[in-house]
């Protein structure tokens, strides 16, 4: 059973990933006022299921926590405690402090209770001072009302089980007869039983409770009935029927009572022990004869069930399953499918096989010089067409909605803007929005690092953003949308903008460019991007603080994306990311050098140029700049960068792919032809040669030849020298 | 002989342990996912017994068991809740929507096919 367990507890804490977002969702809702209740029953809920699943795994941190989180939603939910900006923040904090529970838990390590015991204590004053004597007479103690079952009967049932069957229509003196029992010997226990009408309604079953007592060792029952005096009125589920059980066993009474756990208030009930007492009390001097005329114990009933009604009505109007159902409809069981994700990825592979399949297939036709009317030219059209969709289909199962990584961000701008003594508040847009999983899980920490920096440098202080007519409060907007068979996300902020001079002044103090340089606006942004702008010391682990921006754009141009910033003086600015869809496939340029054939991303491609001997200028033995459109670009040789051949005298007349970095510099690159315009499959190179400089995977072509996909960003900036300073300066 | 089972849970930890604890224990088990989704189940099942949670979105356990005994086909259909807590207070609660008996999360293998056993007879 410990296999089929483990990938429970595996899914049950993807189960809770799901459940902290609907968690964080609602605590959401509620924090910008909406007052439907329906959103507090949604937190509830997904604590308490927390809570259920953890219980069943033995995470007691997490249940106790849990468990005090649920109480003072509980609070809320039944109108004992008053939302307000404080609770919502609370609730807030213990939700992050849950879901780090979570992760601990899942991955098995401990956590610092020193940030969990006040929040603990706060959630108590909470409950405490508001939810007043309400609250305290629940029985809310110190330690969670959380007792899991852990009565084993299972070393009860060794004892041999008579084939019992009662069955109603037996005549009254229905006995189980124990042979060879020697019945004033053998420990015994008599129960009786007396069901009131209330138990046959709550669905239990007296044959199936007496006929559980068998479990214990062998019954001898007997029937009382009390019969009516009329006929007519004869209603089954009346309290007509009794029974007197004798079992002969060493168990204890209470293991009987358990049994009739379920019918407790439903009838009258009552288990004493008759004969010896079992062998190890043996010792105890039992007055046997007394025995018989003792009255029977004070039957143990039952309050009446009106009685318990009172007791358990709840507190506050209780709606009625109707209207409860008839209100905002939940998500309805939604039709899905989990399925193991190297699953897909094979599946993504065999799609890939099947591109190149059908390209190679194209190829082999256009070869074989068939009539363009033929009809396996047709019939290969529509292979292409299906290819394709089958291709796109396939990818969509990996997309996931950002949502998940946008509640990320929420914390971040909760923890950081808490930090600083701001008030900052996130809004998003366009959560649904579907992006590759895996460019999902590598955005979180580049995005979590632009945040920081949103609310650190971005967002004024308060007594700034007043004195210059702002709302206190700052706002990050973070946005997701398609654009063009891209995903683009943005974070804006509406703070003081990029202040350029202090840029350029701490660009100038590093050394990163000269004091006389002449650089527009956009050029002063893209020194953020460069390595050794940022002030603290570089530290590899990106969520850390004091990262700088250019290995949040590696991280983003290893994604095959790009980012760019647009600011504003005094308005804010927003930087944005955009992505490729998908890490499978990428559409990309074919071209050949030295008889190589080599893939360019379409995406790194601003125009492509061919080259007049005068525009090229040569500034050293290795480095030369072509003028395009009145400025100097520094020119590549692609052969000469791949080390296929050495530098020619002159580029006149040579094909170039102008590449635009992100930071709006450009760079001419040598290509001998171009071939092709086309999609390919993207095959990963790193598994087995690692990071290779300039080259991002490799594809497979039609033709079966294997071709080197390039990184374009990557080659040029590893050619011009190891900052763009010097190209700013060379060309400006 | 097969006793037939539907449980209904919103959590799907609990669900999967609930199949994982019967499946192999002669049980026919079958699932739904709230309240509401159970009683489109009930339209074309007739279980021997009925498990269920108590916080359940669209309709919760008590709103179930209030609606399940309102059917007639169902009216005697014994139901277990499944509960976190033990609270006397809940379990009055649940009895007084109608269920038969329940069993507090997390139950123990045997202790819930013992129940379960029991109430289906």
């Amino acid at each position: 059973m410990s296999d089929p367990m483990m990938e429970i507890r595996a899914s049950f804490f993807v189960e809770c990933e799901e459940l902290l977002e609907s968690l964080f969702d609602a605590l959401q809702e509620l924090s910008e006022g909406a007052s439907d209740a329906e959103n507090i029953n949604v937190a509830f809920r997904a604590v308490h299921s927390i809570k259920g699943g953890a219980g069943a795994f033995s995470l007691d941190d997490l249940v106790e926590f849990a468990h005090h989180f649920e109480t003072a939603m509980d609070e809320v939910r039944s109108g004992r405690l008053e939302t307000d900006e404080d609770l919502i923040a609370l609730f807030f904090r213990c939700g992050d402090i849950l879901s780090d529970l979570v992760h601990a838990s899942r991955d098995e390590v401990d956590i610092d209770r020193g940030g969990i015991d006040p929040v603990v204590s706060e959630l108590k004053a909470a409950v405490g001072e508001n939810g007043g004597e309400g609250g305290d007479d629940k029985g809310r103690d110190e330690t969670p009302d959380f007792v899991p079952m852990t009565i084993d009967l299972s070393d009860l049932s060794g004892v041999d089980e008579p084939d019992v069957d009662f069955d109603f229509g037996s005549p009254p003196d229905l006995e189980v007869q124990v042979p060879d029992a020697p019945e004033a010997a053998a420990p015994r226990l008599r129960v009786r039983f007396k069901p009131e009408p209330e138990l046959y309604e709550s669905g239990n079953e007296p044959r199936s409770l007496i006929r559980s007592l068998a479990d214990f060792g062998p019954c001898k029952t007997e029937i009382e009935f009390d019969p009516p005096s009329s006929l007519l009125p004869l209603d089954p589920p009346q309290t007509r029927l009794g029974w007197t059980i004798e079992i002969e066993t060493k168990a204890d009474p209470s293991a009987v009572e358990e049994v009739f756990e379920f019918a407790d208030g439903l009838c009258e009930l009552s288990v004493e022990r008759i004969g010896p007492a079992p062998a190890e009390t043996e010792t105890l001097p039992e007055p046997s004869a007394a025995e018989e005329e003792t009255a029977p114990a004070p039957p143990r009933t039952s309050e009446p069930r009106e009685q318990s009604d009172v007791q358990s009505s709840p507190p506050g109007p209780k709606p009625s399953p109707r209207q409860r159902a008839a209100k905002k409809t939940a998500a309805a069981p939604s039709a899905t499918v989990r399925v193991d994700l190297d699953r897909i990825d094979r599946l993504v592979n065999l799609v890939g096989e099947l591109v190149i399949n059908q390209a190679m297939l194209s190829q082999s036709v256009v070869e074989a010089d068939l009539p363009s009317n033929s009809p396996i030219g047709s019939g290969l059209d529509e292979f292409l067409q299906l290819t394709r969709d089958i291709q796109e289909s396939v990818m969509m199962i990996r997309a996931q909605p950002v949502k998940s990584l946008f509640q990320r961000m929420s914390r971040i701008v909760r923890e950081s803007s808490s930090a600083l003594g701001k008030r900052v508040r996130l809004v998003t847009e366009g959560e649904t929005t579907e992006i590759d999983k895996t460019v999902i899980e590598r955005l979180a920490d580049p995005l979590t690092h632009m945040i920081r920096n949103a609310v650190d440098h971005g967002i004024e202080s308060s007594e700034e953003r007043l004195s210059v007519g702002k709302p206190e409060e700052g706002e990050v907007r973070l946005t997701a949308l398609h654009r063009s068979g891209r995903v683009v996300i943005e974070i804006t902020d509406d703070g003081g903008g990029i202040d350029r001079a202090r840029v350029r002044r701490i660009a100038e103090e590093k050394g990163l460019i000269s004091a006389d340089a002449n650089l527009t606006d956009s050029e002063i942004d893209q020194l953020l991007f460069m390595p050794g702008f940022s002030t603290a010391a570089e530290v590899s682990n990106l969520s850390g603080r004091g990262v700088g921006m250019d290995v949040v754009k590696n991280a983003i141009t290893s994604l095959g994306g790009r980012i760019s910033i647009h600011s504003a003086a005094g308005k804010g600015t927003t930087f944005s990311i955009s992505l490729p869809l998908t890490l499978a496939v990428l559409d990309g340029m074919v071209v050949s050098v030295e008889n190589e054939t080599l893939v360019v991303p379409l995406s790194a491609i601003a125009e492509t140029l061919t080259l007049r001997a005068e525009d090229n200028r040569r500034l050293g033995p290795r480095t030369s700049v072509v003028l395009v459109r009145e400025s100097f670009v520094p020119l590549l040789d692609l052969g000469v960068e791949l080390g296929y051949r050495d530098p020619k005298s002159s580029y006149g007349g040579s094909i170039a792919l102008l590449i635009g970095q992100e930071d709006g510099s450009k760079a001419a690159l040598v290509v001998d032809s171009i071939e092709d315009q086309r999609q390919v499959v993207i095959k990963g190179l790193q598994d087995s040669y690692g990071h290779v400089p300039g080259v991002a995977a490799a594809t497979i072509l039609g033709d079966g030849q294997i071709a080197l996909i390039l990184d374009p960003t990557d080659l040029v900036q590893s050619a011009t020298g190891h900052s763009r300073a010097a190209i700013l300066q060379e060309a400006g | 002989m097969t006793i037939s089972v539907l449980a209904v849970d919103d959590s799907r930890t609990m669900r999967d342990m609930i199949t994982l604890a019967l499946r192999d224990e002669g049980f026919d088990i079958h699932l739904a996912e709230d309240g509401e989704h159970g009683l489109e189940v009930l339209e074309s099942l007739a279980p021997d017994v009925i498990i269920t949670d108590i916080n359940m979105p669209r309709l919760d356990g008590f709103g179930f068991i209030d609606a399940v005994r309102d059917r007639g086909e169902s009216r005697h259909t014994p139901i277990l809740v499944l509960t976190t807590e033990s609270s006397p207070e809940l379990k009055a609660r649940a009895r007084d929507a109608g269920a038969t008996g329940w069993i507090v999360k997390s139950f123990a293998q045997d202790k819930l096919i013992r129940a379960l056993r029991m109430v289906a007879g």
